[in-house]
């Protein structure tokens, strides 16, 4: 990890970010005056404390911020232990996609740091849950994820598409602060990669065709109507249906903005637009509450008295 | 001048080019016809420019506020939407099937966006609407499978950039939520696109950095990347202020 680069993209986003750290010149007095106690161990720590001072975390954090970025991070601690778990069950996956997964797994890291760093002592825990606070059988209603790779990934897309929904619901509740709304928007799409890999793994690779009798098993790179319920439907119907109110309609949502998106649009020559594609050109926000409830299926005994997802 | 585009003028005329298929003449046409043009209209564009008033031949000015960026965004999906409607058109030498499904629902996705953002603007600023956009696609080779998946991807990821960096400048949230839920769809779309280049580069080091997160870029440096794709001059100066 480059501290320098990492600030230089940053810059890029955020071009105050130096001014939110004093000034260009403190920023250097302070790396260099760490000098060789700056490594790669210390460094997610280190920046953590500047990003607190930067973006001024705690007392300037509106509830409403912290309640979105909070869930947000519970949901990051979801995905990186069932990644880190799947890459750690020895012939899990295949070879050739365990750099795929890595990435993946690596990600979801990036984002609990980003996320706690931002959050300060505001974070729900102080603690990172551990393996323990899982049960990604949802409480034996799936099939052992970790047995195969097919129930690995389609149980994996099914925690994607939630986060990807959860991310576009909460946006809204961090317009307040641009640099936080900018920094969810960038991990939000990055959900989005990830599903789409996901996906394309599931239905056999770059050179597979989606089977749209059974969404289930082989889906499209994205959501198309509710995908007959994704992977399990008795447990991942709700991550591609309607949320707690008329908000929050079911992936199958072809109404945006008061306009029928199926039937005012014009199709390419030669092509006639579906519902299933009218319905896949938008994904759908999920709020907070239906999101909850889609994640308390897989927290164990040792997660509900943690008061994760609550 | 032939060329001259006002807000809401001959929008059937100008978007024409962008629903059909273009034929490899007409592309020779336009690039004849505009390029005069272009340099004048390069002369006479300043940086003060008053919003949705273009005057200068073959400048559209995208205008201000929340229009502003609803324009942007309507700006990018008529590149892509052209853009994916001349792939499927003319494929390139050995499509497989399943590309050909695939880079077809993505044409799909990129005209419901077109057409979406243009209904979404008369309705909520009749007048203020920008014309529909020629397409210079005259660097792109239609025929050579990297040459038309390069695009796609600098496409793909430009517009999840966008829209990234457009978030902040979104005043009112059922925007906001709108450019959420299209974002998340070109991202699935970046990631097929890459995988078709390069399996497993769906999130890879060039585009998502060490933390994680996807790259954001502001109207100017979009605007910057898309210009050599678009025959008018696009000016953002005003977008979201």
């Amino acid at each position: 990890m480059d501290l320098f680069k990492i600030i230089s993209d940053i810059e890029k986003v955020d071009p105050e970010v130096y001014d939110r750290f004093d000034t260009r010149r403190r920023v250097f007095k302070h790396i260099s005056g760490m000098g060789k106690a700056v490594t790669a161990a210390t460094l997610p720590g280190l920046l953590g404390t500047m990003f607190n001072k930067a973006y001024g975390q705690s007392s300037n954090l509106s509830t409403e911020i912290v309640q979105t970025l909070n869930l947000a991070l519970q949901l990051e601690y979801l995905e990186y232990h069932y990644y880190d778990t799947g890459l750690k069950t020895s012939g899990l996956i295949p070879s050739a996609d365990i750099p795929a997964i890595t990435i993946i797994r690596d990600d979801e890291l990036g984002h609990i740091n980003a996320l706690r760093a931002v959050l300060g002592s505001q974070a729900f825990s102080p603690n990172d849950p551990t393996r323990a606070a899982f049960d990604y059988t949802a409480g034996g209603k799936l099939p052992d994820p970790f047995a195969n790779s097919a129930n690995f990934y389609g149980t994996g897309q099914a925690f994607v598409d939630t986060g990807v929904r959860a991310y576009k619901g909460g946006a809204p509740s961090l317009m307040s602060n641009k640099a936080i709304l900018t920094a969810a928007l960038n991990i939000h799409s990055v959900e989005a990669r990830h599903s789409s890999h996901l996906r394309l793994l599931r239905r056999g690779g770059v050179s597979a065709t989606a089977d749209v009798t059974n969404l289930n098993a082989k889906p499209k790179s994205w959501i198309s109507g509710t995908d007959n319920g994704g992977p399990v439907p008795a447990v991942t119907a709700p991550v591609y249906g309607a949320g707690s109110d008329a908000n929050h309609p079911a992936e199958s949502n072809v109404t945006q903005a008061n306009i029928n998106v199926q039937t005012s649009s014009t199709a390419p020559t030669g092509l006639t637009i579906t519902a299933a594609a009218a319905s896949e050109a938008f994904d759908e926000p999920l709020d907070a509450a239906a999101v909850k409830a889609i994640a308390r299926n897989f927290r164990s005994a040792v997660g509900a008295t943690a008061g994760l997802f609550n | 001048m032939s060329n001259i585009i006002k807000p809401g003028e001959d929008e059937a005329g100008f978007t024409k080019p962008l629903y059909a298929p273009i034929k490899r003449r007409s592309f020779f046409m336009y690039a004849g016809a505009t390029a005069g043009v272009t340099a004048l209209a390069l002369a006479g564009c300043n940086d003060d420019s008053d919003n949705n008033s273009p005057s200068t031949p073959g400048m559209v000015d995208l205008g201000s506020g929340d229009v502003g960026v609803l324009n942007y965004a309507y700006a990018l999906e008529q590149l892509e939407a052209a853009f994916y409607a001349q792939v499927i058109a003319t494929p390139y030498a050995n499509m497989t099937a399943d590309e050909k499904t695939y880079l077809t629902a993505i044409a799909k996705h990129e005209a419901i966006h077109r057409d979406f953002f243009k209904k979404a603007i008369d309705t909520a600023a009749a007048g203020k609407t920008i014309p529909g956009l020629t397409p210079d696609f005259s660097k792109i080779n239609f025929t050579d499978r990297n040459s038309v998946l390069t695009t796609a991807r600098t496409f793909e990821d430009l517009g999840v950039s966008a829209y990234n960096g457009a978030g902040k400048l979104i005043k009112d949230t059922n925007y906001l939520l709108i450019a959420g839920k299209i974002v998340s769809v070109e991202a699935r779309h970046a990631a097929y696109i890459r995988d078709l280049i390069s399996n497993g580069s769906f999130a890879a080091d060039d585009i998502v950095d060490a933390n994680g997160l996807d790259k954001a870029n502001d109207v100017a440096t979009v605007l910057t990347a898309a210009q050599p794709f678009i025959k008018e001059t696009i000016s953002g100066a005003n977008v979201g202020k």
